[in-house]
């Protein structure tokens, strides 16, 4: 699964026969080509494939870059389409399969591994029924994708969803998040242990002694 | 211990609050335009005494790489900001990004002010989402107030400041394939040199400096170099933010003084190690690339980057990941192998190959589905790969194997013998040709 | 300069050489898989590390590290030594070891260097990696799980063809290189990137399993299957050609070869001529050389010379050329024709008719209008040094006709020829490019010459080549680009109409009584007379065999010694590699013998006295493989009118890359790129 690249015609899923830009992805991304030098648009692609990814999403509920998609990026911004495909394949979170209403991703990394993404793992396979990694639950609400350190190892283990990060997880909470999950609420992203960021629990040990007056 | 009013990172845990109005409480943006009046020179050499090292891992004298940038540029010169946070154990930048986005923010007008760059492009990585929406709006706020682009805080100087994001490629966070990655394309890193001061982002002069180092800019500007290098040891100055995480009580982010004894760092910060002290067994003191130390070397060594690397292992981006008694240490190694073989760009053949070689064996050493000589043959593999790459994650792969080796050699043999005792087999596949 | 010293030698480099480069001036080879001193820079199969002293004490990359005054640098410490035979085992851990069964086995460069740095046991348990094969068309086949990541053919195909399908998907151990999404590459040359492969991933699809290279006879010869005079290797095993490979020469290909000179090679064993054949009752009958030489004697007694004419077609030597002109003359005639196409073109002064420039001249140039012509697909090897200097100074190119896919970015200027006129006054916004420009390049194509007003046409782009400062005493920035490789050899050897000839229309329609044609195939041949007697003297049943009354079976261009003039006017010696099939000959030598029996014996019998005779007739012909550079030292223009173009738009001068003469259309493999390629997609240039 993990960047065998599903070259389009064997990989078992369709890709749609077309894509075009919709209006807002349009807008989106001339935003994105104006953050940079002029003819430096190339630049944009990256936030552009997000872009084409969240069209995804919004038109067929599933977060993936279709070939089309890929092509439709390189006509906008004047790339050759096979450097695009470098880049949706290279870079991790660009979907280039369909996947679920909801991206559960474990991050297993020796601090999460430490601090019990194994449980992690398991609780999140027993209530999807999904059972290898990569793959979509029946019900196509769930895609589990086993992630790489997510950079907050203080608050782990991790279950990022979509792009919301769930903090300091154990059976209980990924239980309790994805019953929510479900009932199609979004709990507050963060601790789900009730941390202040990455303060220690129970309270900082330092930073106590200050205080600030706002600014009039 | 570092006192509250020597902290940097006032928000750190996002009490108050992160944006304008409370970044100018804690003293952001206070007489920025000043700052700039001091010049260029002024500042670099201001940022030379403070004695700061770069926090994003190799420690390179920050106010020196400023210097590299041109005096005179027909082309722009860029400010490229590393928040691809992604070395195992990290979570620092983070905690900046989202609670003090207005240090970075104004960092990025000091620094570029100072390397004479027209804007700033912060590459964080893509799975902090919600950090460059946090980001994106202190950038607003710092555009709206006038204190970035067109005449940055009345200074004269014009100066933009853009997030872009990354999409989940741990390798961007090296400085030369996050400016490819920055440019659209994938991020494979570059031969060195020509450096980045000479042909960087869009083949124009060039400085790329972690998010840390940026925000730290302002307050020893105005705190002055001699506040900063006051704080730490000799050649290792400074407040910096820890990552303690893994096996300890309270797993937390602390900003706290350079060359802080490891064991005070753990025990008043972090609640200690879970067991107790002598409960630890190992630490991997600067992020997942840097070799791990056994516990009677944690016991003495200090957080700073001379004295990890006397005893051969390094500060790194200073996450310290704790491993206790119940600890496979053989599987949170194999783990880290994983992690560099998901994360070779693959064009170099020592790392793209050797990476899932390493993975690979370390995978039946977590077993002990091995031969005792496997364990040479795995070390020399490692040395094989060390130094022979266009970058570093090549070293970075090698170097917890190597670390593991050094110091928990007789586990590896236990555990192989464990294997063969129980299944009575020579553990040796097939051989592959 | 730099002062480096390389293993104890001390070599002076130009500032910015790399170590390799300095290496090699000290006659020092460093092993390497992905640099390649014609493509850009990679450094990723770390094969190259050297040692540098006062440098970091890593091994450094030689391919990309910039030298300077006064290193000191080693190849062969143990540092070094070990440092490669690391980085050899990793290439090997997933590499299949099937030499038995590649292609690439003993011209390998992966199992050149484990000689030196491999192991003779593997110390990988693992499970090697498998990788699926892509699918990239008719010419390249892939095993993709013996590839090295290297990157040659990426860079090739996006740097040098320019037409960038090629990539590398995933990342870590899970890169592949391909197209992603399936398709045939599409560039006229991408077969290099199957000489550029240092392993066996890209290989010949039409050659796989086909021979050994030790089983080959090498022989350098020269292509004619576009004007570019390629330099080319053909490899025979016995009587059969099994492949052509480019040669270098820095002056003309540098080292690649376009797709169809590099497999039309199975064209050259189909559809052959291999004995005489003589009409009998309106059928071709097979008959013996006496049979065929006696219908010709019989036809030519009484005919007078100004009703017997000759066409040369485009593939011809010079050699046969001259024979046939010179018998013809012996008869009486001045009928001749090299100009299949009708081309206008003035022989008064070579440079009306050549690439003055010179194909590494264009290197130089800093602006150039195109004239009815397609470069990428009438010389894809010279298309690609247009581009290549596009690349390095990008040069503003406008083109004048319909195609504008030509790998660098054009100014389209309209197909229609009034277009000119703007540009030679200077009314027109890229006739100012061109003026500003300090080398400006002006291409004439056939598409411009052949067609009534060609003359005229000529003309103007005459008259704007010196309005523009083309023409100037140390830069001749005047060319015509030809799509035959005999048309230079036959206007040198002034193949055209002599006084009161006729040309190719006029021997049409009964102009003639008999018409020889040799290797003449790209005329309508119904448009000769009813009574008209055709003698086909050639390789290959094409159209003008179809024709025949009399079928006199020649030599390709690889079964003969032979000479053959570029574009450029660059004289080359291509050597025969096998003998023709069958009864077929030497074409010189079959006129020469006929000539004995017509009783008009053509005052030579060997290759010298042939090649003797061709300078003497121009001594342009005595001066084989160089071509001194020159200005435009006469500035009066060709015949013709500049205001007599007609209104008529251009159109291309060849309908398709891949199709272009009797060998490619007999070769299945161009035959299967047509498929591959239908219906044509317009691929950007990047």
């Amino acid at each position: 699964m993990a960047g065998s690249p599903d070259s389009p015609g064997n990989a078992g899923f369709e890709q749609p026969a077309s894509f075009a830009l919709d209006a807002e992805s349009e807008a989106e991304i001339a935003k994105l080509v104006a953050k940079y030098p002029p003819g430096r648009q190339a630049s944009a692609v990256i936030p552009s494939l997000y872009v084409v990814q969240r069209q995804m999403q919004r038109q067929t509920g599933s977060a993936w870059v279709p070939v089309k998609a890929m092509d439709a990026v390189a006509h906008r911004l004047g790339m050759a389409p096979i450097r695009v495909y470098e880049v949706a394949t290279f870079y991790f979170m660009f979907n280039t399969r369909p996947i679920g209403k909801y991206h559960l991703q474990v991050c297993t990394t020796t601090p999460c591994w430490l601090r019990g993404s194994d449980e992690v793992t398991r609780t999140c396979r027993e209530l999807t029924g999904i059972k290898g990694w990569g793959e979509t639950s029946e019900d196509g609400m769930f895609t589990m994708t086993e992630v790489e350190c997510l950079g907050a190892c203080v608050n782990a283990p991790i279950l990022q969803v979509d792009d919301d990060f769930y903090e300091d997880m154990d059976a209980e909470k990924v239980t309790a998040l994805i019953a929510a999950l479900r009932r199609g609420e979004r709990p507050k992203v963060g601790s789900m242990a009730g941390r202040q960021g990455s303060a220690p629990e129970g309270g900082p040990t330092t930073l106590t002694t200050l205080s600030f007056a706002p600014e009039a | 211990m570092l006192q509250d009013q020597d902290r940097i990172f006032t928000n750190l845990y996002g009490l108050h609050d992160p944006f304008l109005r409370g970044a100018r409480a804690r003293g952001d943006w206070d007489g920025t335009k000043a700052l700039l009046e001091r010049g260029r020179d002024a500042i670099i050499d201001e940022m030379k005494k403070s004695g700061l090292r770069g926090r994003g891992g190799a420690g390179f004298p920050t106010g020196l790489k400023w210097s590299f940038m041109p005096k005179q540029s027909d082309r722009p010169c860029y400010l490229v900001v590393n928040a691809d946070e992604s070395e195992p154990g990290t979570c620092k930048d983070r905690d900046i990004l989202r609670h003090d986005p207005h240090k970075l923010v104004e960092g990025c007008l000091v620094a570029g002010f100072a390397m004479g760059a027209c804007a700033a492009y912060i590459y964080v990585r893509g799975e902090f989402y919600n950090e460059a929406m946090a980001l994106q709006h202190a950038i607003d706020e710092a555009y709206a107030a006038g204190l970035i682009g067109k005449n940055a805080c009345g200074s004269g100087y014009d100066f933009d400041v853009f997030v872009h994001r990354g999409a989940g490629a741990y390798i961007c966070g090296e400085e030369t394939a996050l400016i490819e990655s920055l440019e659209g394309k994938k991020g494979m890193p570059r031969m060195k040199p020509p450096f980045p001061a000479g042909v960087g982002l869009y083949g124009c002069p060039s400085t790329v400096n972690n998010v840390e180092s940026i925000a730290v800019a302002p307050t020893i500007l105005r705190r002055g170099a001699a506040w900063f290098s006051s704080i730490g040891r000799q050649n290792n100055t400074g407040p910096k933010v820890f990552c303690i995480s893994g096996h300890v009580n309270k797993p937390c982010n602390v900003e706290d003084e350079l060359g802080i004894p490891l064991k005070e760092l753990i025990e008043k910060h972090a609640g200690g190690v879970r067991g107790g002290w002598d409960n630890l067994l190992a630490v991997i003191p600067g992020g997942s690339s840097v070799p791990l130390l056994p516990k009677s070397i944690c016991d003495e060594v200090l957080m700073d980057f001379d004295s990890l690397r006397a005893v051969r292992s390094g500060l790194g981006t200073a996450a310290v990941i704790v491993m206790d008694k119940s600890t496979d240490l053989i599987k949170a190694i194999a783990r880290l192998s994983k992690f560099y073989m998901h994360e070779s760009c693959g064009q170099c053949t020592p790392c793209r190959e050797g990476t899932g070689w390493m993975w690979r064996v370390m995978t039946r050493m977590v077993e002990g589905r091995a031969e005792p000589a496997e364990i040479d043959t795995l070390e020399q593999v490692t040395r094989q790969v060390e130094g022979h790459t266009i970058c570093a994650l090549g070293d970075a792969a090698a170097w917890p194997i190597q670390g593991l080796i050094r110091h928990f050699r007789p586990l590896m043999e236990e555990r192989i013998a464990a294997y063969r005792g129980r299944t009575g087999t020579p553990p040796m596949p097939i051989a592959a040709e | 300069m730099a002062k480096v010293t390389i293993d104890g030698i001390e070599v002076e480099v130009p500032n910015g050489s790399t170590i390799i480069q300095a290496a090699e001036a000290a006659g020092i080879e460093i092993p390497r898989f992905c640099y390649h001193e014609r493509l850009s820079i990679a450094g990723n199969c770390r094969m190259c590390l050297v040692e540098v002293e006062k440098a970091p004490p890593k091994p450094i990359a030689s391919c990309g590290y910039p030298v300077a005054d006064g290193m000191v640098v080693h190849t062969d410490t143990p540092m070094v030594r070990n440092a490669r035979r690391g980085v050899m085992e990793f290439l090997l851990i997933n590499h299949p070891l099937d030499c038995p069964i590649c292609d690439q086995g003993g011209e390998c460069d992966l199992q050149d260097q484990a000689m030196g740095y491999g192991m003779d046991h593997s110390r990988y348990a693992e499970n090697k990696r498998a990788v699926k094969d892509k699918n990239l068309g008719p010419l390249v086949k892939t095993v993709m799980t013996r590839c090295i990541h290297c990157t040659r053919c990426i860079r090739f195909i996006t740097e040098v063809a320019g037409v960038p399908d090629l990539g590398a998907t995933a990342r870590g151990e899970h890169m592949e290189v391909g197209t992603y999404v399936e398709k045939a590459l599409g560039s006229e040359l991408s077969a290099n990137i199957i000489d550029l492969c240092p392993v066996g991933a890209l290989t010949s699809k039409p050659y796989a399993f086909v021979a050994r290279p030790w089983e080959l006879q090498k022989v350098d010869s020269i292509d004619v299957l576009d004007a570019v005079g390629a330099n080319i290797r053909v490899d025979a095993r016995g009587p059969e050609v099994l492949r052509i490979l480019p040669r270098i020469n820095e002056d003309v290909n540098e080292e690649w070869l376009g797709d169809k000179s590099r497999f039309s090679v199975d064209g050259l064993k189909r559809r052959r001529l291999d004995r005489p054949w003589v009409r009998v009752d309106g059928k071709l009958q097979p008959a013996t050389w006496s049979e065929a030489f006696a219908a010709v004697h019989e036809k030519l007694r009484g005919v007078p010379g100004e009703r017997i004419g000759a066409v040369a077609g485009n593939l011809c030597d010079a050699e046969s050329m001259l024979a046939l002109k010179e018998l013809m003359v012996a008869l009486g005639s001045s009928n001749l024709d090299c100009r299949q196409d009708g081309a206008k073109i003035d022989i008064a002064r070579r440079d009306f008719y050549c690439f003055n420039t010179g194909i590494a001249g264009i290197e130089e140039a800093d602006a150039l209008l195109i004239l009815g012509s397609n470069p990428r697909r009438e010389a894809p090897v010279l298309n690609a040094r247009i581009r290549k200097t596009w690349l390095n100074n990008g040069m503003p190119v406008g083109v004048v006709g319909t195609e504008t896919e030509l790998t660098y970015p054009v100014t389209a200027l309209g197909a229609e020829l009034s277009v000119l006129s703007g540009l030679i006054d200077g009314t027109h916004a890229f006739g100012k490019a061109l003026r500003d420009a300090k080398k400006p390049m002006v291409i004439v194509g056939q598409a411009a010459l052949a067609r009534p007003d060609g003359s005229a046409v000529l003309a103007a782009a005459w008259k704007l080549a010196g309005e523009i400062g083309a023409l100037a005493p140390d830069w001749h920035g005047f060319n015509v680009l030809h799509t035959a490789a005999a048309r230079v050899g036959a206007l040198d050897l002034g193949f055209v109409p002599g006084p009161r000839g006729r040309d190719l229309a006029g021997m049409l329609g009964g102009g003639v009584d008999v018409l020889w044609l040799l290797g003449a195939d790209e005329f309508d041949t119904s448009a000769i007379g009813p009574n008209t007697f055709v003698i086909y003297q050639g390789h290959h049943g094409d159209a003008g065999a179809h024709r025949a009354d009399v079928i006199l079976p020649g030599a390709a261009y690889t079964e003969k010694h032979g000479t053959y003039v570029n574009t450029e006017g660059r004289v080359q010696h291509g050597f025969m590699a096998v003998y023709p099939p069958g009864e077929a000959r030497e074409d010189w030598r079959i006129i020469r013998a006929l000539s004995e029996m017509l009783g008009k014996t053509l005052p030579y019998d060997t290759l010298e006295a042939v090649r003797a005779r061709l300078a003497q007739v121009n001594p342009a012909f005595a001066n084989v493989g160089f071509l001194p550079r020159f200005g435009a030292s006469d500035l009066t223009a060709p015949a013709g009118d500049p205001a007599a173009i007609g209104s008529e738009p251009l159109v291309p001068a060849i309908a398709s890359y891949y199709q272009t003469d009797p060998i490619s259309r007999a070769s299945p493999t161009m035959a299967a790129c047509v498929t591959a390629h239908a219906p044509a997609t317009a691929i950007a240039a990047e």
